[in-house]
């Protein structure tokens, strides 16, 4: 049986023929595929750039759509002429306008889109820099189905983690209240609603600032060079390029917030020292988040740190009678006022 | 009755309503009970005290991780039990809360019992108030009542109940004290007496409260009657997928009670303008909906808790103080870590020097004794040659030799463990060894199912269910496998001290093999800590995500039904999967013995094929055979070693006839070992390979239950497998080359 080399040539080639031609599975059938979702992709990602465009009240052309695809102006010139084939657009004279076919098909896949982020940053150990590209990938996979049954598994989430609205499954964006962050006045308080992941090498650098949704802050002042404001009791300096990329809920003056006032932490709490739990800082979400009210750990809470591991993190800490380890990371959510305050308060 | 040790409640009398446990025959129950409360506040031991099962309780916060149920008979009525996972809450949508909040919903129990930590009451009492916003049938029994006087607390039971306006039972679940009043309670509510309305949180905010009253009138729409409208209302707010399921399909309809007969078209057209009023609610509440609920629970909760509560000695002067001070001394920066380690080194000399004498005697028993007499047994009624060797010398040693070898050190391991465990240390090794995992990117729970894994890998996997994220889960699981599980540590042990205590003179010959096996064992740890950061950082990539640990007052535990219950639970249910895996293995052990091709056996075969790899890896072929038959258990891997050693004739004189399993002494091991060609390095190779190779069949089917996912599964085998394959590839090239050199 050995002796001919020839036979295991051939039993080889065999292999790989078969490798290559597996019916479904096959290495072949399987490249084909691919090809064809990449010009899915481009459909998709036009659709959702000419949405965009068109909440902006700017006119999508084909220029502009080669722009945001990274593609030839004649490739895109072929995917629009696809997309009118399908009914998902009409070209007007300089430009196109989606049909309401198109727009509910760029609504579901931002959706997509904003779902999985939410996913991404409540149901898994992702960090905030990876969700958009992942969710990027993702929002072209996902059947009008998939998203619907991810949607009652997050729970009908109505807000991404970067604080855009996720489109109901009816369709309807209800109307964007939010503000650029340059649009308040000096001496205005305001609550970081959203900040712009793309490009995302500006969203990197937001983050790197300490900012998150939910943030309050002070503006001081903004001019050509630079916008100041205050938030968790540090002044934050950006220049007006990053600053673009923030917006904000404008707050009643009266609301009795300072983020001027320093923060004190529950991980800087010396161990044995009590204190009052003020906020759950809106960085903290999803689980985590839930599983803190759970434990009773929320404003108003008296807690107690009672004693540090071996190496100063975890740390526990008494609350509400029951001792409850947290990981420094965690602790550095909860803002609290010393106990000493609290008494201060009341008289 | 159940068989066995009379159940606690037995002795106390029970006035008129004698508790009849039924264990688990419970067909035919006149009323159903749920069983809800915290972790950790000694669910288990009512489910316990009332059915009279053993199901093992400790002293771990989520430690009932499958759902028990259970019956006793009481006051001529027949209760069916079930007891559901401990929960915090019914509102954080994790996989128990959902099982918990499913069955009080839709289970429709007759009645529901919540077991509430009276020295937590504010606390419990969240849970309590979120059951009885589903349903008014509720019994709350504040246990631990003994452990809140030592701590100086009273709790009055009957202000909580006159706030609650439900019957509140104090209770001694330990003891059984308080027992008969908790029946007459749930025989009270199960027969319907005085059922007022379910609960509303008082404190709740106005954009909430109008919410809810614009959804309400819809709801009633729909199921007219239904007594927990307001919570459907906003659990809808929420956007609780469960419950928008079941107004989309009518499942309320069960809960009822005069259900009107509408057309099809007209309830459908109802639950749409349901889920489409939530759906427009749910923009105006906004996201802080959740948080401004839960406050208003918990301010309800510590209003109940303050009325109720009182401190009869000043904090300082309380008995919690000797918590404090053990606490400040297990988890201080200068005595944690000694601690820790004297206790477990403690466990483990406890077991193998413990486990040795038993183990000789059962091999005395069992193998020097009956064996030869079942031999002469069997021949003597004619049986023929074959299948008295497939029958006695392959199964039935086979089995013997786990027995003997496993029982002892299981039987001690396991009861000591439980003891660590309901004493309270078990968290508190977390809360220690945490910094490390969190550097990792895992859990510091995983250094407790790390530290199952001791005893079985099996139930270390079985353990992380303890984790409650999902990504770090899945790293115990996978890393599981190197804590150096009981069914390797008497391989260890046996060649530690044949090749390597003999490098050291005479009385000193166990300290350098003791060391190895702890260096051995300590390697196996370091692995598990460099495996999980491997992980985090490629396959299952993400930050360590929320930890949250609670640290459990000490308690003492019951020593004797503590010792009861493991061997019942852990030691049994694993000795008896060793041995059924053990047989089948004993048989084929034999069969490739005995059978024959061309005149030499099978096993000669399959050696002989190893051998020019094996001698790679500084192994011999002989071991890897031996490891692959004994992929379904660890424990036969020596005495596989031995018999194929003994059969390639590479020692005579010693031992029975082909494919029959024997230990004896060290002496005569070392002398066949030695005799077929074994060398130091063969040693430190099969130690190590001891430690690194896959995991065995039981564990492998355990994780793919438990993960439901064949390609974990087969990382969990291979990972480990192609680590041991280039270690001892390693350490035997470089070994080579320093003989060479040298």
């Amino acid at each position: 049986m050995a002796g001919n080399p020839l036979w295991l040539v051939a039993v080889l080639a065999l292999l790989f023929l078969l490798l290559l031609f597996w019916p479904i599975q096959g290495v072949f059938w399987r490249r084909l595929r691919g090809r064809q979702k990449t010009g899915r992709v481009l459909v998709e990602d036009a659709l959702k750039h000419m949405y965009e465009m068109g909440e902006d009240g700017r006119r999508p052309t084909v220029q502009s759509i080669a722009g945001a695809l990274n593609i030839t102006t004649a490739r895109a010139a072929g995917i629009l002429a696809q997309m009118i084939a399908r009914e998902l657009l009409v070209a007007r004279t300089d430009s196109y306008q989606l049909t309401a076919e198109g727009r509910d098909y760029a609504l579901h896949v931002i959706r997509a889109h904003r779902l999985w982020e939410h996913y991404l940053a409540d149901a898994t150990g992702y960090v905030d820099r990876e969700w958009h590209a992942q969710a990027n990938r993702q929002e072209h996979e996902l059947s009008k189905r998939d998203v619907d049954a991810l949607a009652a598994q997050l729970n009908y989430p109505t807000h991404d983690p970067h604080g855009d609205p996720i489109p109901p499954s009816s369709g309807a964006l209800p109307l964007a209240t939010a503000r650029p962050l340059m649009a308040l006045h000096a001496g205005q308080l305001g609550r970081v609603v959203h900040l712009e992941d793309e490009p995302s090498e500006l969203y990197v650098q937001l983050l790197a600032e300490g900012l998150y949704l939910g943030m309050e802050l002070r503006l001081i002042e903004h001019n050509d060079r630079e916008i100041r404001f205050w938030a968790e009791g540090c002044e934050h300096v950006l220049t007006p390029v990053l600053a673009a990329n923030i917006s904000v809920l404008p707050l009643p003056l009266s609301s009795a917030l300072e983020p001027e006032a320093s923060v004190e932490r529950l991980c800087d709490l010396p161990v044995g020292a009590k204190a009052q739990i003020k906020t759950i800082a809106a960085a903290c979400r999803g689980g985590e988040r839930r599983r803190f009210l759970d434990l009773g750990i929320l404003p108003g809470t008296l807690v107690e740190a009672a004693f540090s591991s071996p190496s100063g993190n975890p740390t526990a800490y008494r609350v509400r009678g029951a001792l409850i380890a947290l990981r420094r990371e965690q602790a550095n959510h909860i803002h609290i006022e010393s106990v000493q305050e609290v008494v201060d308060a009341a008289r | 009755m159940l068989r066995g040790k009379a159940p606690p409640c037995a002795q106390c009398t029970l006035g008129e309503a004698p508790l009849q446990p039924l264990g688990g025959h419970w067909a035919n129950a006149d009323y159903v009970l749920a069983l809800a409360g915290n972790p950790n506040t000694g669910k288990s031991t009512v489910f316990n005290a009332l059915t009279g099962l053993r199901q093992h309780t400790g002293n771990w916060p989520g430690k009932t991780v499958v759902r028990a149920e259970g019956g006793f008979d009481s006051g001529g009525q027949r209760y069916k039990l079930i007891d559901l996972p401990g929960t915090y809450s019914l509102l954080s949508t994790s996989a128990d809360e959902e099982v918990a909040r499913d069955f009080i919903l839709f289970g429709n129990p007759d009645v529901v019992v919540v077991v509430a930590d009276a020295t937590r009451l504010e606390r419990n009492l969240n849970l309590v108030l979120q059951v009885l916003q589903i349903t008014q049938r509720v019994v709350v029994c504040l246990n631990l009542m003994d452990e809140a006087k030592r701590n100086g607390l009273t709790v009055d039971a009957d202000c909580v109940a006159e706030d609650l306006g439900v019957p509140v039972v104090p209770l001694v679940a330990r003891t059984g004290e308080g027992l008969p009043q908790l029946l007459q309670a749930i025989a009270e509510v199960a027969a319907g007496r005085a059922l007022g309305s379910p609960y509303r949180p008082h404190s709740a905010t106005e954009v909430l409260e109008r919410a809810v009253a614009e959804l309400v009138p819809l709801v009633a729409v729909r199921f007219p009657g239904l007594a927990n409208a307001h919570w459907v209302a906003l659990r809808l707010l929420d956007g609780d997928a469960r419950i928008v399921e079941a107004v989309e399909r009518g499942e309320l309809d069960a809960l009822v009670v005069a259900r009107v007969a509408g057309d099809e078209q007209r309830s459908m057209q109802a639950a749409q303008a349901i889920l489409q009023k939530a759906e427009v609610l749910r923009w105006e509440v906004g996201s802080s909906f959740h948080e401004e609920l839960m406050e208003a629970i918990y301010a309800d909760a510590a209003r109940i808790a303050d009325r109720a509560v009182r401190a009869v000695r000043p904090e300082h002067a309380r008995g919690g103080d000797l918590d404090r001070q053990l606490d400040r001394l297990l988890t201080s920066r200068r005595w944690g870590f000694p601690v820790m380690l004297a206790l477990l080194a403690l466990v483990f000399w406890l077991t193998l020097s413990g486990a040795n004498y038993p183990s000789q005697l059962l091999y005395a028993v069992l193998i020097d004794w009956l064996h030869p007499l079942l031999q002469s047994g069997a021949a003597s009624v004619g049986l023929p040659w074959w299948l008295r060797g497939v029958l006695i010398d392959g199964m039935y040693l086979a089995t013997a030799w786990v027995v003997s070898v496993m029982l002892p050190p299981m039987a001690i391991f396991f009861p000591l463990f439980t003891l660590l465990e309901d004493f309270g240390y078990l968290p508190r090794l977390a809360f220690n060894m945490d910094d490390m995992y969190r550097r990792v990117g895992a859990h510091g729970k995983q250094a407790l199912t790390s530290a199952m894994g001791f005893g079985c890998n099996a139930a270390g996997v079985v353990a992380a269910r303890i984790i409650d994220s999902p990504r770090e889960r899945l790293i115990a699981i996978l890393t599981n496998n190197f804590s150096l599980c009981n069914g390797r540590w008497p391989t260890q042990i046996l060649i530690a001290s044949i090749f390597i205590g003999a490098l050291a003179p005479g009385r000193f010959a166990n300290s350098p093999a003791a060391l190895a096996v702890v260096a051995v064992a300590l390697f196996g740890m370091g692995l598990s800590l460099g495996v999980s950061w491997l992980l985090s950082r490629t396959l299952l990539k993400g930050e360590a995500s929320s930890f949250y640990l609670e640290l459990p007052p000490y308690r003492r535990p019951r020593f004797w039904q503590t010792i009861y219950t493991s061997l019942i639970d852990r030691t049994l249910i694993v000795l008896w999967r060793a041995v059924v895996f053990a047989a089948p293995a004993g048989l084929v052990i034999w069969s490739l013995a005995n059978i024959q091709l061309q005149g030499i056996s099978i096993a000669e075969h399959l050696v002989h094929i190893f051998d020019p790899f094996a001698v790679l890896l500084g192994l011999n072929g002989v071991v890897l055979l031996a490891y692959i038959v004994a992929i379904p258990a660890n424990e036969i891997v020596i005495p596989t070693v031995l018999m194929l050693t003994v059969l390639m004739g590479r020692a005579t004189g010693v031992g029975a006839g082909a494919g029959v399993m024997f230990e004896g002494d060290a002496a005569s091991v070392e002398m066949v070992l030695r005799a077929g060609g074994w060398t130091l390095l063969t040693a430190v190779n099969l130690m190590l390979f001891s430690l690194l190779h896959n995991p065995c069949s039981t564990t492998l089917y355990t994780i793919y239950k438990e993960t439901g996912s064949g390609k974990w599964t087969l990382l969990a085998a291979l990972l480990p497998l192609c680590m041991g394959l280039l270690t001892v590839f390693a350490v035997a090239q470089v070994w080579f080359f320093l003989a060479g050199g040298g």
